[in-house]
């Protein structure tokens, strides 16, 4: 792509209608990322970078075709056509990122890259423990190229403990940290998440560690390592739970736990996700207190809303079998978004489970927040991605690009920031070293 | 020194960025958090210390206030809201969820505090946005989710049974956007001296938080069905929960793929004893003696490369069956397999790998003369410490503190 191609892409990209910073520069452009997460897990953490301004320069391994990222040339495809630079996740995780590769089995791919970190402020990874090692690049020697580089890296359970060694994806994280156990009905097997909640979530941490070693750094002028193990960042959320164990005994292995639908802390009761008419059509209904109950209890105007066992707070808590079945009946003869109508309008917290398309193209909270920009990719053409869900009032994010294709940027990015002429560059890829 | 030590962060207290400031004030902010005459309602939230109700003694509370002092003001009060704006005027950062319009009814939105403090950073969650009239609407956890994707992708493959939601995923999925936010925002004004103000939506952080779920729909109006302890998937794929031996289960996540993985899964069979019981074991043994990487896609339509990887799954099924979940998942990871026990949180939290990292952490409450454990730290950060630096404030605990150090007399 040339530069003109990719201005015009960052000025007709409708990301970039989001608000613009009076300076045209983003919150994070004064700071280089050299990058080489990958899945969602690391890659979700730079794309917040890139959002916000950070020159994110992505790197990867030309001899595996960037396989290394299982989403690489992985689903979903855009009109089903299928390619290494047609990964529809792929393109979701890297939008806003510079792509380059390097073959790090050749010494100039590492000269290259010593070059590379030398004018970085960060370095971040998320391969299994030792792959950087390897390659001649642990935190040691990327501190002798640049004295106060920050090394972030991600992996399972990070670089240190018994554990340091052992493979995982975002399932096996979130089952050895308790939180797939946390979600389910009581007397079945744990429904799970549903989905690498953990790599989203490992990624935002990864993303603040990256940003609170900047600061430190912008207060101190000291880098530094951060061992982010994912299990552990998953663990801090059970905080409660972990408390009323090591406070009370209370294991949360218990019988009649867990019920996740349900909420002890507090104790609300109607409390759960209800049938509605329709194929899987469900409604979340939620009475934190006495108001909510009678609000709905009027709207309902059965009399088993008046049953003595519902009358307080607490009967309704201890009561919720009989009540929940009251209730199902209520909603199964009703539409999904008539019972949230109807209870919107009388004040209760409720909400229809939206399916995706729901959600997308049909909920206008979410595109009059704009959280579904286009970006422009250079194979794929126009694709809608996750953004942001934040709005910044001076430097708000945009995707100036789309994920790169395999390396796309390899002479932009070593020709204006490594000083390499566009002839070198070609040498380079015919000798296979990017 | 801490990476935040210095940065004085404002929190109005609520369920909705407690999670926030204390994840800003254990890497060593100096976090005030306001609460109104009587208390923020989480301080009536359970678990209680002994299964006690009491003002100071609510478990959840103790998490989330970690690392803050606490003051008491009244912003109904013209008194209270000077007092308010002083507070501001010392501060860099304030994380708030008020409803929508109160604040600047009160004349403390970012307009009226930016005046007082113009390199504020205000850091405002709501469930839809400040701009969006769907926050005026109460919303529970639960609502939020509801609304915006994960619950549709968790559950069990009947779906005559409910969706499920990941408790508390909307309060920690937006606050970690808040932390975000407010870190991002720090760096900005570092360079260029400018404070601003940040719009954080809940339900916008949940839509964004449901990996293929979105992207399916993004890019090629596909929807994923929900299915029992692994992906909703717009095609339904293999289980990956098993049962083990002590009635724990397992997640047996991708299974073995590669001939390196059969040899070790092979090996591993024999020196349990177990191979005779397997029928499928000669499938095993083809797997460990094949000549470079498997075509994946020809899994399903060539007999061969389908029966290996039948017996793979087969022979972690027989494993599991004999086996308890944790040795099944020691076993597993040492020959090579991305394997997990789903433990409780307490397993999790009493496991050597976590303890050998530090996870547990004692606190002193010298409030009840009783030393806590806590859970540590989300992250390693070998340069800048996190540390809890006091236990959740009481009531009003340092109003005078507070107050004396903006130059008021007591």
């Amino acid at each position: 792509m040339t530069s003109e191609q990719r201005n015009f892409v960052a000025a007709n990209s409708p990301a970039a209608t989001s608000v613009p910073s009076p300076d045209g520069s983003g919150a994070l452009s004064t700071f280089r990322i050299c990058d080489f997460t990958g899945q969602l897990a690391g890659a979700g953490a730079t794309k917040w970078l890139a959002a916000l301004g950070a020159e994110v320069i992505r790197i990867e391994d030309p001899v595996r075709q960037g396989r290394w990222d299982i989403l690489r040339g992985g689903p979903p495809y855009k009109d089903g056509e299928r390619g290494l630079d047609r990964g529809g996740a792929f393109n979701n995780h890297n939008a806003g990122k510079y792509g380059i590769t390097l073959n790090l089995r050749d010494e100039r791919a590492k000269d290259i890259l010593a070059r590379l970190i030398e004018i970085s402020d960060v370095v971040s990874e998320n391969f299994a423990k030792g792959v950087l090692e390897r390659w001649g690049f642990g935190y040691d020697r990327m501190r002798e190229i640049r004295g106060d580089i920050i090394y972030v890296s991600n992996c399972g359970f990070g670089h240190v403990g018994p554990y340091s060694d052992f493979k995982t994806w975002g399932p096996i994280v979130q089952a050895v940290s308790g939180l797939t156990f946390t979600n389910g009905l009581p007397d079945r097997e744990p429904a799970g998440w549903g989905y690498s909640y953990m790599d989203h979530t490992g990624g935002y941490y990864m993303a603040m560690a990256i940003l609170l070693a900047l600061v430190h750094r912008q207060r101190t002028g000291e880098g530094q390592w951060v061992d982010l193990a994912c299990t552990e960042s998953a663990l801090a959320l059970h905080g409660p739970a972990l408390l009323d164990w090591t406070v009370n005994g209370r294991p949360s292995r218990r019988d009649g736990n867990p019920h996740s639908n349900r909420n002890a802390w507090p104790p609300m009761a109607p409390h759960g996700i209800y049938p509605c008419m329709g194929d899987d059509e469900w409604v979340a209904i939620a009475c934190r207190d006495d108001g909510d109950w009678w609000r709905l209890a009027g709207l309902i105007a059965e009399p088993w809303c008046s049953e003595p066992g519902f009358a307080v707070h607490a009967g309704r808590v201890a009561n919720q079998d009989a009540l929940d079945t009251h209730l199902e009946r209520w909603t199964s003869g009703r539409g999904k978004f008539d019972v949230q109508e109807r209870l919107r309008a009388a004040d209760v917290p409720v909400a229809a489970v939206q399916k995706p398309q729901e959600r997308i193209d049909l909920d206008p909270s979410t595109e009059g927040f704009g959280l579904w920009p286009t970006v422009q990719h250079t194979v794929m053409g126009d694709v809608r991605v996750d953004g942001q869900p934040v709005h910044f009032s001076e430097t708000d994010w945009e995707y100036p690009r789309a994920g790169p294709c395999l390396g796309e940027h390899n002479e932009e990015v070593l020709t204006s920031l490594l000083g390499f002429t566009p002839e070198e560059v070609a040498t380079l890829a015919e000798e296979g070293v990017i | 020194m801490t990476a935040l030590t210095g940065l004085r962060v404002v929190e109005l207290g609520s369920e909705r960025v407690a999670f926030a400031a204390k994840l800003l004030g254990d890497m060593g902010a100096d976090v005030i958090l306001v609460e109104p005459p009587g208390g923020d309602p989480a301080r009536a939230y359970p678990p209680f210390l002994d299964d006690q109700p009491g003002e100071n003694r609510s478990l959840w509370w103790w998490h989330y206030n970690t690392s803050k002092r606490g003051v008491v003001i009244d912003l109904d009060l013209e008194e209270g809201r000077e007092r308010f704006r002083q507070l501001i005027a010392s501060a860099d950062i304030l994380l708030e969820a008020e409803p929508r319009q109160r604040l600047a009814a009160l004349g403390l939105d970012y307009d009226d505090l930016s005046a007082v403090r113009p390199d504020l950073i205000h850091v405002a969650v709501t469930p839809y946005g400040r701009g969006d009239a769907l926050s005026d609407l109460p919303a529970t956890d639960l609502t939020i989710m509801a609304a915006s994707g994960p619950p549709w992708s968790c559950g069990y493959d009947d779906h005559s049974l409910p969706p499920i939601r990941g408790p508390m995923q909307a309060l920690h999925t937006a606050q970690h956007f808040a932390v975000m936010s407010v870190l991002t925002a720090v760096l900005h004004r570092g360079v260029a001296g400018k404070g601003q103000f940040i719009d954080v939506s809940m339900t916008a952080a949940c839509n964004v938080t449901t990996e293929a779920a979105s992207y399916s729909w993004l890019v090629a109006e596909q929807t994923v069905q929900r299915q029992t302890g692994r992906h909703a998937s717009t095609r339904p794929s293999g289980e990956t929960q098993q049962l083990c031996a002590d009635g724990r289960y397992a997640n047996t996540g991708v299974p073995p793929r590669a001939p390196k993985e059969f040899r070790a899964l092979l090996a591993w069979l024999r020196e349990l004893g177990f191979a005779e019981d397997l029928p499928e074991a000669v499938f095993l043994e083809m797997g460990a003696n094949w000549e470079g990487p498997f075509e994946l896609s020809r899994l399903g339509s060539d007999d061969e490369v389908t029966a290996i990887f039948g017996a793979g799954r087969e022979a972690l099924k027989l494993i599991a069956s004999r086996l308890p979940a944790q040795d099944f998942f020691i076993g597993c990871q040492r020959a090579g397999l991305a394997v997990g026990v789903v433990n409780s949180p307490e397993e999790a939290f009493e496991d050597e790998h976590f303890k050998a990292r530090g996870f547990q952490v004692p606190l002193h409450h010298d409030d009840f003369d009783r030393t806590i454990t806590y859970p540590g730290a989300p992250y390693a950060m070998r340069g800048s410490p996190w540390a809890i630096s006091r236990r959740a404030p009481h009531l009003g605990e340092h109003d005078a503190e507070v107050f004396g150090e903006l130059g008021e007399t007591p």
